[in-house]
């Protein structure tokens, strides 16, 4: 008995010096140490010794057992600082096998940026055609035919009255005529214009905005669209409302905003103005409001309108419109 | 429109620096757009002295000097005016100058004598009309001096983009009014002399000559002459030549350049006839009627309609009212009498007869946008002064005033408290009146709170309270105008699941390496016949533009392809070979003439190129069909869409895809769109050498098949077990039919958890015409961990139905 305590522990010291790895290491632990193993085996078969022996024996097995349990431990600690030491791995530098992820053309991103902002102030969206008729694009915008407005926006035709429309301003009168005030709603889209060259496409986007009312005022109209341009530019933007025409609003007024290239020195950007044009606003001309059928005496509104490829460019630094629809991979990657 | 500061000071004592005028006025509503100094070109044109003149050895009438520029050298100029002479101060352009006419002055030889520079004349620099020799400036100068610091010359040119509404502005007096209401203290407009002149030819009375007769007074309610004779035409005198030329019009004659003149200044344009063209000096307002054609004065031929308001004398037609005056009744420089016209026309004809004929003056530009009618008069007046003065012309001792519509002035009650609601501001009625007496309306308190306005005549864009509520925020500023937020009540509407739905799309497939992209909505003409579609297609049904940029943007889309392919050879031309993009918007059908056509939301996307890139773990791998239709099956379950079904289809409804390659998409009944290798042909019309994948989803079909609710399901207590099933069945024999059989099996045995396909093999050792199949069935129960005889049975059922029902064979 004497004599096999101290083989198994020869043996066991043997093979832990030997294991050539933590899992070797791992095994021999269990088959000495474990449930079923040898020391456990061991202790189980003390009972069947004569008496007398049996306290010397259950001793030297459980200081064995402690032995064996050091031992092994710092064999596995011998193990694991081999393996930090070892440091040949893999290559971490060869490229991953790679997902490459597309992206939102720059014309959604913005758009959905204005209208994520408009719809934290309470607004909806609504939606109106493409194709347009003469009366929404402008006669119900206080557009007649023959007026001298038209020359503002050069117009494609599909029949004598029927026209893509030229703004996104059709949806005013289109969701006024179907609801009753309150109404605050934007409405993004494509519009068209015949003219073609660095600073135009006949196809552009817009996002247009309407509040009615009662009680709505100018003041209001500036309130809304200056924290409009405090979040899609920086709360740091100023800007300034200046007087201008549109014959569905009156008043009616542009919002320029510090150029954000030069901040309002002058640059080519601006044409050293130090402001860039962003939005078109005004209060919502009595005319339109009684081609809906709203009472002019109550109810009063703002309307807004902007260009999502102008916010685009200033946004991103680019300085040809025509990008944006030639839909050059290398060019959407960026965004 | 241009003005001229110098010009400008002759009705308004404004003293701001020009930068403030400029920004004053956009602040205004009148947005200037460039400010420029109008002796910009006298930026290499100094004071030179004369040194010594010397015959030039090669030519009579020309000498050579030597002038003192203020340079450490004297330079050597070939000069040809009779008047030089040693110890004089000129004008010298230096070599770089650019004078007025675009003279651009070089150095070089003259008849072999070096000549770094010209000697000006005054007309030269356009400073006089004096042309016969140099200017001599007289006095003492420091050679080098700039020109224009030598003369104290200096003016500034404002352009100003005016809006359509303001044709009260096309005019210096209007500038000037503008101007004077924001100097401090405000300044009011010194008008010019508009009375008759008092030298007048007592004896002859217009009567006598002219008679005016206006046929249509609809659109022609004023018209206004005069006829003055002794007419001399000829330059008209450089003050008034210069006053055109600073603000770019070119000076014609005497005559003509005061109609111009006097159009600037006050906005009323004018026209004057040779009145020996006029026959029996009658003017007859009328619409052209029978008149087919007219020659302008420029000699240009134009197509006469009806309706057009033509000026005509006992002969026919002698202008195009408020347009253009005619070729036979131009002023030449034989004319000796004049008859003056000073009219008000009505926009709308005057709009649609600049538009039909192609021709825009600053008459027209002035008459559509609304021209003041109560102005003729004092326009008239002033020119004829003009004419007696420099023109030596004598006036017949009276005008013809001829007024068959006129119209009371407009007066507006205006609300203070509705304003200031409108506006947001707190103004009282006198701040009110105060502000719009500053631009010469009249404002009177009838009310404590109502101010009963008088709206000057020219002031024609002001007809409600609305628009003077814009006067009063432009004057009062609108930034000073308080900034406040409305209050609304927190009430939202529900947003259209659309709006989701495509936001849901986009973060999809660009999560799976789509770019998303926006092509035009017009596509070329022949796009339909390019798609190879037949003639019965309802996608023939385009709209066509009938004014496009070019015949490649001359229909609206019926189909995404185009565009998509189009954007494809694109990127390939730009060496980008493996192009995968998507774009969610509309197409276009045709219906009933006179109405809208349908607009149709497409999702499409197009796959070309290869599947991964060649790696250090993978070939270059081209894409195909299965590449697409996988994208596909991720996107729809991706939004919640169940059920798919593709079936396959042949080329006849869908003529652009290849026959066998492409598929309809479906849901349960409910169509979704289709996908497929574009054909062979189709790639060659869109001249594409490369396989291209495609597909067109409706969007609204999408929409109805979103789910509006998800219910999550408990998850399974108990493990599962799976079965596998290979068969060898023919190669004609669709995986779906064998998929959808075993479904139709799960639907009834509660145990099937999930079916699915997982190899297929082909080739030796199978024969030619066969391939085997395998088949997973993945088995669960929900209340207990199944055991191999709780399956056995069923799994086999399922193997015998398939085989039976397929004559497939079991693998050897």
């Amino acid at each position: 008995m004497e004599h096999n305590i101290i083989d198994i522990e020869k043996q066991a010291l043997n093979r832990i010096k030997n294991a050539e790895n933590a899992d070797q290491l791992e095994q021999l632990a269990t088959r000495y140490l474990g449930r079923k193993g040898v020391l456990t085996g061991f202790l189980r078969n003390i009972s069947s010794l004569p008496q007398e022996q049996r306290p010397d024996a259950g001793k030297s097995a459980n200081l064995l057992k402690i032995k064996l349990e050091k031992a092994f431990k710092n064999a596995f600690i011998q193990f694991e600082t081999l393996e930090d030491e070892d440091f040949a791995g893999i290559d971490v530098t060869l490229p991953g096998r790679l997902t490459q992820r597309g992206s939102l053309h720059p014309i959604t991103q913005v758009a959905d940026e204005i209208c994520d902002i408009f719809l934290r102030l309470g607004f909806d969206i609504a939606e109106s055609p493409e194709v347009e008729t003469d009366y929404y694009n402008f006669e119900a915008l206080n557009i007649p035919k023959y007026h001298p407005a038209r020359d503002m926006q050069d117009t494609f035709y599909v029949s004598d009255n029927i026209v893509l429309r030229t703004h996104t301003s059709p949806s005013q009168p289109r969701v006024m005529e179907k609801r009753k005030p309150p109404v605050r709603i934007i409405s993004p889209g494509k519009v068209f214009r015949c003219d073609s060259d660095v600073t135009h496409t006949p196809m552009f986007n817009q996002v247009e905005g309407l509040m009615v009312d009662k009680k709505i005022s100018f003041g209001d109209l500036k309130g809304i669209l200056t924290t409009f341009i405090h979040q899609f530019f920086d709360k740091h933007t100023s800007l300034r409302f200046r007087p201008s025409f549109f014959p569905f609003t009156e008043p009616s007024a542009e919002v320029d905003i510090r150029c954000v290239m030069c901040k309002g020195k002058g640059c080519r950007i601006c044409s050293k103005t130090g402001w860039l044009e962003v939005l078109g606003s005004g209060m919502v001309h009595p005319a339109v409001f009684e081609n809906v059928g709203y009472d002019t005496d109550i109810y009063t509104g703002f309307a807004f309108g902007m260009g999502i490829e102008r916010l685009a460019m200033l946004k991103f630094g680019i300085d040809d419109i025509r990008k944006f629809f030639e839909n050059d991979i290398r060019f959407l990657r960026q965004f | 429109m241009k003005v001229s500061l110098n010009w400008l000071k002759e009705y308004v004592q404004v003293e701001l620096e020009p930068p403030v005028i400029a920004d004053r006025l956009t602040m205004a509503g009148l947005e200037v757009e460039a400010v420029e100094q109008r002796y910009n070109y006298f930026d290499d044109v100094v004071v030179a002295k004369v040194i010594e003149v010397r015959q030039h050895p090669n030519a009579d009438k020309l000498s050579v000097c030597k002038v003192d520029t203020g340079g450490d050298d004297q330079i050597q100029i070939v000069c040809g005016a009779p008047n030089v002479h040693e110890g004089m101060f000129v004008p010298c352009a230096l070599p770089g100058a650019v004078l007025p006419g675009d003279i651009k002055i070089k150095k070089g030889k003259l008849r072999g004598e070096i000549s770094a520079g010209m000697l000006c004349s005054a007309a030269e620099l356009r400073l006089d009309t004096d042309a016969a020799g140099i200017m001599d400036l007289k006095g003492e100068f420091v050679p080098g001096t700039k020109l224009d610091k030598a003369l104290n010359l200096s003016d500034t040119v404002f352009e100003i983009d005016l809006t359509p509404n303001r044709p009260d502005c096309l005019n210096y007096i209007g500038v000037a009014r503008e101007v004077g209401a924001f100097c401090e203290p405000e300044k009011k407009v010194t008008l010019p002399n508009f009375t008759f002149p008092k030298d007048k030819r007592d004896d002859i009375s217009i009567q006598d000559y002219v008679s005016v007769n206006i046929i249509d007074p609809d659109l022609c309610p004023r018209y206004s002459a005069a006829f003055l004779i002794d007419v001399k035409i000829g330059p008209s005198p450089f003050w008034l030549q210069d006053k055109l030329e600073s603000i770019g019009l070119d000076p014609i004659n005497n005559v003509v350049d005061i109609t111009n003149f006097v159009m600037m200044e006050t906005g009323q344009p004018l026209h004057a006839f040779d009145y020996d063209k006029i026959t029996n000096g009658e003017i007859i307002v009328r619409r052209a009627g029978n008149d087919k054609a007219f020659t302008t004065l420029d000699s240009k031929d134009h197509k006469i309609e009806p309706d057009m308001l033509m000026i005509c004398d006992g002969g026919g037609p002698v202008a195009l009212a408020g347009i253009m005056g005619g070729e036979n009744s131009e002023i030449s420089d034989t004319t000796t009498r004049v008859l003056l016209e000073s009219a008000y026309f009505n926009p709308v004809s005057i709009r649609k007869t600049a538009k039909k004929t192609g021709i825009a003056t600053d008459a027209s530009h002035r008459f559509e946008r609304g021209a003041d009618p109560e102005g003729t008069v004092n326009a008239l007046n002033r020119a004829v002064s003009l004419m007696t003065q420099i023109c030596g012309a004598k006036t017949a001792v009276d005008i013809i005033d001829n007024h068959p519509i006129q119209s009371d002035p407009l007066t507006i009650n205006l609300n203070v408290d509705a304003l200031n609601i409108r506006l947001g501001t707190k103004l009282n009625s006198d701040e009110i009146k105060h502000i719009l007496e500053s631009v010469d309306f009249e404002a009177e308190k009838i009310e404590s709170e109502i101010l009963r306005v008088g709206i000057p005549s020219f002031r024609v864009d002001v007809t409600r309270p609305e628009d003077l509520s814009e006067e009063i925020a432009r004057l009062w500023g609108y930034n000073n105008i308080e900034t406040s937020y409305p209050v609304i009540a927190a009430k939202g509407r529900l947003l259209d699941n659309k709006i989701s739905l495509r936001k849901n799309i986009r973060q999809i497939m660009t999560g799976f390496s789509f770019f998303e992209v926006i092509n035009y909505n017009f596509i070329n003409k022949d796009s339909c016949d390019r798609l190879n579609l037949s003639d019965q297609d309802r996608k023939r049904d385009v709209e066509t533009i009938l004014n496009p940029i070019s015949d490649q943007m001359s229909v609206l889309r019926s189909s995404m392809v185009p565009g998509l392919l189009d954007t494809m050879k694109k990127n390939l031309s730009l060496q980008t070979d493996s192009v995968k993009i998507f774009e969610i918007g509309k197409v276009f059908l045709g219906t009933q003439k006179g109405s809208l056509p349908e607009e149709i939301e497409i999702a499409a996307g197009l796959m070309t190129g290869s599947r991964s890139a060649q790696s250090w773990y993978s070939q270059k791998i081209d894409i195909d069909f299965f590449d697409l239709k996988g994208v596909l099956e991720g996107f729809l379950y991706g939004v919640g869409i169940q059920n798919l079904n593709f079936e396959k289809i042949g080329n006849k409804d869908f003529p652009y895809y290849q026959n066998g390659f492409a598929a309809v998409i479906k849901s349960g009944d409910s169509q979704i769109g289709t996908l497929g290798r574009i054909s062979a042909k189709v790639l060659k019309n869109f001249a594409l050498k490369q396989d291209a994948f495609v597909f067109e989803l409706d969007f609204k079909s999408l929409q109805a098949l979103i789910p509006e609710n998800i219910t999550a399901e408990p998850l399974p207590k108990f493990p599962s077990v799976s079965r596998d099933i290979t068969i060898i069945v023919d190669k004609s024999t669709a995986v779906g039919s064998i998929l959808n059989q075993m479904e139709k099996i799960a639907e009834t045995q509660s145990l099937i958890e999930q079916i699915s396909f997982f190899d297929l093999f082909e080739g030796d050792p199978l024969p030619e015409n066969k391939k085997s199949l395998s088949f997973r069935i993945i088995y669960r129960a929900a209340n207990k961990t199944l055991k191999e005889k709780n399956i056995k049975k069923l799994h086999t059922n399922i193997s015998n139905t398939i085989i039976d029902k397929f004559n497939a064979d079991l693998p050897e």
